[in-house]
């Protein structure tokens, strides 16, 4: 009996069961070649679609763009004086609005606060959504880092985040003056997304 | 006028990589022993030009002379020497000429030291390495020139990462990239072998060396990346199957491969056909790596800034290398026929194992890093892959790899019988039952870590048992020193390898018992951690060559209330390029790491992050010990020298 490595998942094919046809032995000895040559046409497509826009792989897109948001309705969080957050208020708002899922638990959350912070002083309604996170937990995050927000709606269970589609926290999207999905970020809004994105973004749908 | 020297011997050094590629290949299909000769001086002269090149762009460093835009983007006047120097290869263009450099260094030492090599498997190996480096010189001096003016000049450069401005981290990528050019150096003996339509036991004896070397280096340049990602980026983790992270582990996994698997080829002349595949694949993945860290198509930390017609350049190398390679062993394969024939049941049979656990781990790394790209591609779906894929695909297939590390090297070539292995390791077996036991006792129901400690002590007693037993050690005890004098050094190499490996492992289960804790603290005030009181002292300023720092004094105390240690975390704030980098404080006792991070401040309470981390260091001493493994088996005479060993070394050794 003699000792026989098997295929192994990947394409990585096994010399020795061999002998029994040849043709069958020549397709294992071509599988390594083919299966380079798939993975270098795969990334020829990524790299024309990094010059393009149609690969990006930082950018995370969202199906609800271009659409109004889910229907959802959350209740405000207590001891902060905000009212809560359904999908009644983003019903053709006048004029463009940010809701943004964040968590006291979350580190890149701390670091998009204070931009944040600045898009309420200047003016722009900043919705927030509290991620699977405890009451207590918010309040003491905002009581701490500053209050952006203009309403707040608690998600402890993640429901409303399921229909959001929600990809982690923070994110972030941007719904235009008639109600629809603009933009959507997902990861901390640094000053260079609001320099580059958000900012004009804010100036086109205003 | 330096720069343009450098420049120059770039392209002289392309000039003769062609001619070495040319020439050797055509000299050795002619059977011409006038042009096959000429290989290894062409070899020398792009040895002398490439280090000309580099010397020339490290002298641009040390003198700071930012009129060239390599220069002006990634080093700055006021930098320590040390880190002058080495942001020679901190950028893309500097790497890819260390790349280069180290290709060309391989070239000359198969020229120097391939005296013995058949005259046309030498010339035939120069060559593909020729052809490599032709690739790569274009490259460099076609999309990426380290040596590129500006005018006028900057008046000072922009400064290195100070991330990357650490001793760890300087000396990362040369260890790495000498692994992954060593790479290209078996993968030239496997083109060699694949033209000549011949594999044998000398070639196998000819490729281990080169791949014990890479696999050496990789298995340094991996610990050391991993260790200055512990100690420098402050989350207190090793390892983040980050993609860039996996690049660098595939061509070490297929490398693990081809070391074990060349062996059969010198010992049994079997697994020939796959021996070359195993080369193949193993230069293939760290050009694969190459090609995803410079391109930009991954989203990763370590990526260098992208450039789609870099990405284009690399991704045709890579094609005509790798592409080509595998047409080729397509082609020219199916000639090699298979001779040996042997038992399951037999050392061979036991690293047949090996080699489809250490391939099966590979494709699984190789699907988690590249999948969620594809599915981008293909199904335009956002996907990503993280640590808890990796670990539960990776761990049923570590555990019997583990397992068998111990059982396959203590069996006989040929035809072994399970039983007497076995009874070989009994104690070892005992040891990892104790170590278990042992885990659960103390650290309670947590049975990764325990699983991880009993695989460690099995490990390391397995290769206890594997060296006493060779030493006689119980049975006649007074001739072992004579025995351990006569053992060949491959024996010990091995032993010490697979010893290092269960250190690495119990330093993964101990790192699976770490506890740490988030505190927001006034001076003067403490926390409790694993047993020990953890009080912030003050936090102060302080001033360093090119940064200020924000320094926080915490004592640590023990359960007796005296003080263990003073940890200083610094937080550092570089003007020049205006980036922050967390210094984390540790304070090791071998046995465990006590490890503080200094996070913001507010209304004078600082954030400190604190980690309490058993056997952390453990990991990065058992790669040392993997790697000096590694070196041990390389001093073996029998490596070094090509002759085959006389007959009657061989039989002392049977089972070496």
């Amino acid at each position: 009996m003699s000792a026989v490595p098997g295929g192994v998942p990947g394409g990585v094919p096994e010399p020795r069961r061999a002998a029994a046809t040849p043709f069958s032995r020549r397709a294992l000895l071509l599988l390594p070649a083919l299966v380079a040559g798939g993975a270098g046409l795969g990334f020829f497509a990524m790299l024309r679609g990094l010059g393009t826009g149609g690969y990006d792989p930082r950018g995370v897109p969202s199906a609800l763009l271009g659409k109004a948001p889910p229907a959802f309705e959350l209740p405000p969080l207590e001891g902060i004086g905000l009212p809560g957050l359904s999908a009644a208020d983003l019903r053709a708002p006048g004029r463009p609005v940010l809701v943004n899922f964040f968590a006291s638990w979350c580190v890149p959350c701390v670091v998009e606060h204070p931009q944040l912070m600045r898009l309420a002083r200047e003016g722009v309604p900043v919705f927030g959504v509290g991620y699977k996170d405890q009451p207590a937990d918010s309040r003491r995050f905002l009581e701490k880092h500053g209050n952006p927000y203009a309403r707040l709606g608690v998600d402890l269970p993640g429901r409303a985040a399921i229909d959001w589609g929600l990809y982690g926290v923070p994110e972030t999207y941007l719904i235009d003056r008639g109600g629809v999905i603009r933009w959507r970020w997902a990861g901390p809004v640094t000053d260079d997304t609001l320099r580059a994105d958000l900012q004009p973004l804010l100036r086109r749908y205003a | 006028m330096i720069p343009e020297l450098g420049h120059f011997a770039l392209a002289l050094a392309l000039a003769l990589s062609i001619a070495q590629a040319a020439l050797g290949l055509f000299g050795a299909q002619r059977g011409s022993a006038r042009l096959m000769e000429a290989a290894p001086p062409l070899a020398a002269g792009t040895l002398l030009a490439t280090l000309a090149a580099f010397g020339c762009l490290m002298w641009s460093f040390a003198v700071n002379d930012t009129s060239v835009s390599n220069v002006a983007a990634n080093s700055h006047s006021t930098k320590p020497m040390l880190y002058k120097l080495t942001a020679t290869w901190g950028s893309h263009e500097g790497s890819m000429v260390l790349w280069v450099l180290i290709l060309a260094l391989c070239g000359g030492a198969v020229a120097a030291f391939g005296r013995d090599l058949p005259s046309a498997l030498k010339a035939r190996v120069l060559a593909v390495l020729g052809l490599v480096g032709v690739g790569f010189f274009a490259f460099i001096l076609g999309t990426s020139n380290p040596f590129d003016r500006i005018w006028p000049p900057a008046p000072d450069g922009q400064g290195l990462n100070p991330v990357l401005q650490d001793p760890g981290l300087a000396f990362h990528p040369p260890l790495l990239y000498l692994g992954y050019v060593g790479c290209a150096v078996t993968f030239a003996f496997a083109i060699a072998a694949l033209i000549e339509g011949r594999v044998d036991a000398a070639w196998g004896r000819w490729v281990r060396p080169w791949a014990l070397a890479a696999w050496s280096f990789l298995t340094l340049g991996i610990a050391l990346g991993s260790w200055w990602a512990y100690y420098e980026l402050g989350w207190g983790g090793y390892w983040f199957w980050d993609p860039v992270e996996n690049a660098s582990l595939l061509p070490w996994l297929a490398g693990c491969a081809l070391l074990h698997s060349a062996v059969v080829v010198e010992k049994r002349e079997a697994l020939k056909t796959w021996t070359v595949f195993l080369a193949l694949l193993a230069f293939g993945l760290s050009l694969l790596g190459t090609f995803l860290v410079r391109s930009g198509v991954l989203n990763s930390v370590h990526a260098f800034a992208s450039d789609p017609t870099r990405g284009v350049f690399i991704l045709g190398l890579l094609m005509l290398y790798v592409g080509g390679g595998f047409a080729l062993f397509a082609w020219r394969a199916a000639a090699m026929a298979p001779t040996g024939v042997f038992a399951p049941l037999s050392r061979e049979g036991s690293l047949v194992l090996n080699n489809l656990l250490l391939c099966s781990i590979a494709a699984v790394v190789l699907a988690g890093t590249l999948y969620p790209m594809f599915a981008d591609i293909l199904l335009g779906q956002k996907i990503s892959v993280g640590p808890p894929f990796f670990n539960t695909a990776i761990l049923p297939l570590a555990v019997p790899l583990i397992g068998a590390m111990a059982v396959g090297a203590v069996m006989p070539w040929k035809r072994a019988r399970l039983f007497p292995a076995l009874q070989r390791l009994w104690w070892a077996a005992l040891g990892g039952l104790a170590a278990f036991l042992l885990c659960l006792a103390l650290a309670g129901a947590r049975i990764g870590p325990a699983l991880g400690f009993a695989a460690g002590a099995w490990l390391i007693l397995g290769a206890l048992a594997d060296i006493a037993d060779r030493l006689a050690l119980f049975s006649r005890p007074r001739a072992a020193l004579a025995r351990a004098m006569a053992l060949p050094r491959s024996a010990w190499g091995g032993a010490v390898a697979h010893a290092g490996m269960g250190v690495l492992i119990l330093g993964l289960a101990g790192m699976g018992l770490a506890t740490d804790r988030l505190a927001s603290l006034k001076a003067g005030e403490s926390v409790e951690l694993s047993g020990y009181t953890w009080r912030l002292d003050r936090v102060e300023s302080a001033q360093g060559p090119n940064f200020t720092a924000r320094r926080a004094t915490v004592s640590v105390l023990g359960a007796d209330g005296r003080t263990v240690t003073v940890l200083e975390p610094e937080r550092r704030s570089f003007p020049v390029g205006r980036t922050t980098t967390t210094e984390a404080a540790i304070h090791t006792s071998w046995l465990s790491d006590l490890y503080a991070v200094l996070g913001d401040e507010r209304d004078g309470a600082a954030v400190l992050r604190l980690h309490h981390n058993p056997l952390a260091p453990w990991i990065w001493i058992g790669a040392a010990i993997m790697a000096l493994g590694g070196a041990l088996s390389l001093s073996d005479r029998r490596v070094r020298v090509s002759a085959p060993a006389p007959k009657s070394v061989r039989a002392g050794e049977a089972r070496a």
